[in-house]
């Protein structure tokens, strides 16, 4: 498996499906960052196609949206990742067209309840390409201070300032549970100088990347110095985690939970919420993973309450104490949306704009009217010959008499035109 | 969505229908049936030799005498009468015989295994010539391949050596049957399936005697109606409530997650937890602590439900507890992780006004009720439940992000005598 970085600070995504809250805190978090470019380069919304109105910091900005996820990878070969928003029904044609793109290099699918067919093929098609999913049923994570992974994790911006994660720390934490991840953001960033990058894998039976996946990457990344893991009842992927220790593959400390344990009390298999969870074996019990995993030499607690702790006392043995408290974030300016935006023209300043040029600037140029329609129609500044033919052709057609046959060229003004001369024969 | 265990009858019966030229002659018998009027539906059962033992999920049924082979249909009666409504205790587990199954007798001599288990990277299917009961125990005669995810069974990846046993005019029979089984097993969206044994009757045909199979939940909406079952059995052992199947609808309706099983009716504590992961975690820490008898409930609900779909689950949650009063009193837990996106305020609205719609029933049961939750609008939503709580006079602990998930789990114990 590819183990490179997969968000920096200049990673873009495109984001299938317009859910404006989750753009919008992916947005919120790239300004907390202080990110030079927004992290979603553009919207797939089928069916619809044009801009989609979002704000980066204080300033507003139209972000493209397209019908087709063809057209958007065409259009942004910068975007390496595909935030999945599409339904459990539909989630599966976008996954596998982006799987099978030479852009993208991460896919997020984020809806629950894609069929196991389904995901195994994705799986299959994800390791072809060597390219990495992570989901179904996730709600992404945050890689801190870089990317917010699908715009969910972490909650809302005062839980992502209270845990830190606008900076980055030295703690890489996956977990099976999304639910999870804002309580281990909050708890890790109390015992630890925080995150560095969490993801959240989601709790089918075959998530498309698996924890050891994460920690083999997390393992390859030198800003990385403890690893945590939380892990469930059912499976049997943690004995992959211990077989990878066990070849020297792990060597950073890892503290790991598997949860479920009380699943041994009830006289029936219980189907917790996620659809992984459920032991079918001894083998897949949470005792029987924990006890494995701790016999490897993985640092396993006495139970959850006791995570915080042991969390704190393994961090201290691999950085030196000091003082983890980063500097304050920016503060999002108060901001408000406008109700009609135009590219070309505005009115927003002190001054109306053609393009972004005030007009007593075209004043002052002596700027010509065909200057001027170069601005509003091709919003360009035009070269000589084209403004002089433009203008040529509104002194042969500003008086066309009643022959509107010839008045194709000012589709408005024919109307205006047509209209006064009605009322003149009138 | 999980996967579900179905039963034998409706297994038997998914492979009959989607695999050519098998054969499979079968009658589930409910608690509804009328065995008196079944001869005329199903004319065979009065000119074969019969099977019929109980369907409800559990193995090892011969070695618990709930097997009648070679019978005719009267001692198939006398057999369903003997043991219909009759409680079975297996392990832990104490369930009632509800649901049996009635097939042709098939004679035979050679019994074959085959299963079809799902694994990350594709699909094994097992084989052996010696199949039948005690399996295990002639592990070594089973043969394996591996069919990748996005490959198919080829007639070379079954082999002299992996047919190992079979007489050579039956080969050719079991490898386009285990070809045409893999179809249906990816086709009906199957994640497990164990025939053990089936056997090729005189004319040459499989017939299967036992099977196990299990279906991917997830995949209901695309196959409801090749399926055609309309209600998952419960696991044996585990009584069914209307309470459950109400929030399996809700949860059904809804693009939130909602989810309810019953474990203890008598037991004092109640949960309303959030989110899949911390929903376990809380259980975890209330089974360590040794209180894991007096759990009543285990559920979660995530993924922003409204504040209906709140206040519905709530109040199912509210509304068993408050039945039965315990001189001690019993205790509510609302709790769950920092959300990521549910919004706290709303779905406590929901929950409040099954609060406020019970809170009768909850001064009168001696209940007191214990908060922890974070994430978006949290403050408002635990300043809202703490008016509640005063107004309708039921004692509440109520904590915030800043203290620990389980942090509310010793003071709640305390309060358990």
């Amino acid at each position: 498996m590819n183990t490179a970085p997969l968000f920096t600070k200049d990673t873009t995504a495109l984001f299938y499906n317009l859910k404006p809250l989750p753009i919008q805190q992916m947005l919120d978090f790239d300004f907390l960052c202080k990110r030079a470019i927004p992290s979603v380069a553009a919207i797939i919304h089928p069916g619809r196609s044009g801009y989609h109105k979002a704000f980066f910091g204080g300033q507003e900005i139209l972000l493209p949206m397209y019908d087709t996820l063809a057209r958007a990878l065409q259009k942004h070969p910068g975007a390496d990742v595909l935030i999945n928003f599409a339904s459990f029904r539909s989630a599966y044609v976008p996954a596998k067209e982006a799987l099978e793109s030479t852009t993208i290099k991460t896919v997020v699918i984020v809806a629950e309840g894609v069929t196991e067919r389904q995901t195994k093929e994705l799986i299959a098609l994800a390791q072809k390409n060597n390219k990495i999913i992570i989901g179904p049923s996730t709600v992404g994570g945050i890689a801190a201070g870089r990317f917010r992974i699908a715009g969910y994790a972490g909650g809302k911006i005062e839980n992502i300032v209270r845990a830190k994660l606008y900076h980055p720390g030295s703690v890489g934490l996956v977990s099976k549970s999304g639910g999870i991840m804002n309580e281990m953001f909050s708890m890790i960033a109390r015992a630890t100088d925080g995150i560095y990058e969490g993801v959240a894998i989601g709790g089918d039976v075959y998530p498309g990347s698996t924890l050891l996946d994460h920690l083999l990457r997390f393992e390859a990344m030198p800003e990385v110095k403890l690893m945590v893991a939380m892990s469930e009842l059912g499976g049997k992927d943690e004995y992959g985690i211990i077989e990878a220790k066990e070849e020297g593959k792990i060597t950073k400390p890892l503290v790991m939970w598997v949860a479920g344990t009380c699943a041994s009390i009830f006289p029936w298999e219980v189907q917790f919420g996620h659809a992984g969870a459920k032991a079918g074996r001894e083998q897949e019990s949470a005792d029987a993973k924990n006890q494995a995993l701790k016999a490897t030499g993985i640092i396993v607690p006495s139970s959850f309450e006791e995570l915080e702790n042991t969390i704190a006392e393994t961090f201290k043995t691999v950085v030196p104490a000091g003082n983890y408290m980063p500097e304050n974030p920016p503060v999002i300016p108060e901001r408000k949306g406008t109700h009609f935006t135009s590219t070309i023209s505005s009115d927003l300043g002190d001054e109306p704009t053609y393009n972004g040029i005030p007009i007593a600037e075209l004043v002052a140029q002596e700027q010509t009217i065909g200057d001027v329609i170069g601005l509003l129609w091709f919003k360009k500044r035009l070269p000589l010959y084209f403004t002089k033919f433009l203008e040529i052709s509104i002194i042969l057609t500003a008086d066309h008499g009643t022959g509107r046959e010839r008045c194709y060229f000012f589709p408005v003004q024919r109307t205006a035109h047509h209209r006064a001369t009605v009322w003149r024969r009138n | 969505m999980a996967r579900y265990k179905i039963r034998e009858y409706d297994a038997k019966r998914l492979m009959a229908e989607n695999i050519p030229n098998l054969d499979c002659r079968n009658v589930l018998v409910t608690p509804e049936t009328n065995l008196d009027v079944l001869p005329k539906e199903h004319p065979w059962l009065l000119t074969s030799k019969l099977v019929v033992k109980p369907d409800q999920l559990f193995g090892k049924r011969k070695k618990l005498g709930l097997v009648l082979i070679n019978a005719d249909f009267a001692q198939v009666k006398e057999f369903i009468l003997t043991h219909r409504n009759k409680p079975l205790t297996i392990g832990k587990a104490t369930d009632t015989l509800t649901h049996f199954l009635i097939e042709p007798y098939i004679p035979h001599e050679q019994e074959y295994y085959l299963s079809i288990t799902s694994r990350r990277d594709g699909n094994t299917i097992h084989f052996s010539s010696e199949g039948g009961q005690d399996i295990e125990e002639r592990w070594h005669s089973i043969k394996k391949i591996v069919v990748p995810t996005l490959g198919t069974v080829e007639g070379s990846m079954m082999n002299e050596e992996f047919l190992n046993g079979v007489p050579e005019n039956h080969q050719p029979t079991i490898q386009q049957f285990i070809k045409n089984l893999y179809h249906a097993y990816l086709n009906l969206d199957f994640t497990y399936l164990e025939l053990n044994p089936f056997t090729i009757t005189a004319p040459g045909d499989i017939c299967i005697l036992d099977t196990v199979a299990h279906l991917d939940g997830s995949a209901a909406w695309k196959n409801s109606s090749r399926w055609n079952i309309p209600s998952f059995p419960p696991e044996f052992g585990k009584k069914s409530y209307p309470e459950e199947t109400f929030i399996e609808n809700l949860d059904r309706e809804s693009g939130a997650s909602l989810k309810l099983t019953i474990l203890n009716p008598q037991g004092r504590i109640w949960n309303i937890l959030s989110g899949g992961g911390a929903s376990i975690i809380y259980l975890d820490t209330i089974v360590n602590r040794g209180y894991g008898q007096e759990l009543a409930n285990y559920g979660e609900y995530s993924g922003n439900p409204s504040m209906e779909e709140s206040y519905h689950y709530a109040k199912t949650v509210i509304d068993l507890m408050t039945r039965e009063h315990h001189p001690q009193g019993k205790i509510l837990l609302i709790a769950g992780a920092i959300a990521n996106f549910t919004d706290i305020e709303k779905t406590f609205q929901g929950i409040i006004r099954a609060l406020r719609e019970y809170q009768h029933q909850l001064r009168e049961g001696n209940i007191k009720i214990f908060v922890r939750r974070g994430g978006p609008n949290y403050e408002n939503g635990l300043a809202l439940i703490e008016k509640a709580g005063k107004e309708i006079g039921v004692p509440m602990e109520i904590h915030g992000p800043d203290k620990p998930m389980v942090h509310i789990i010793s003071p709640a114990l305390e309060m358990l005598p």
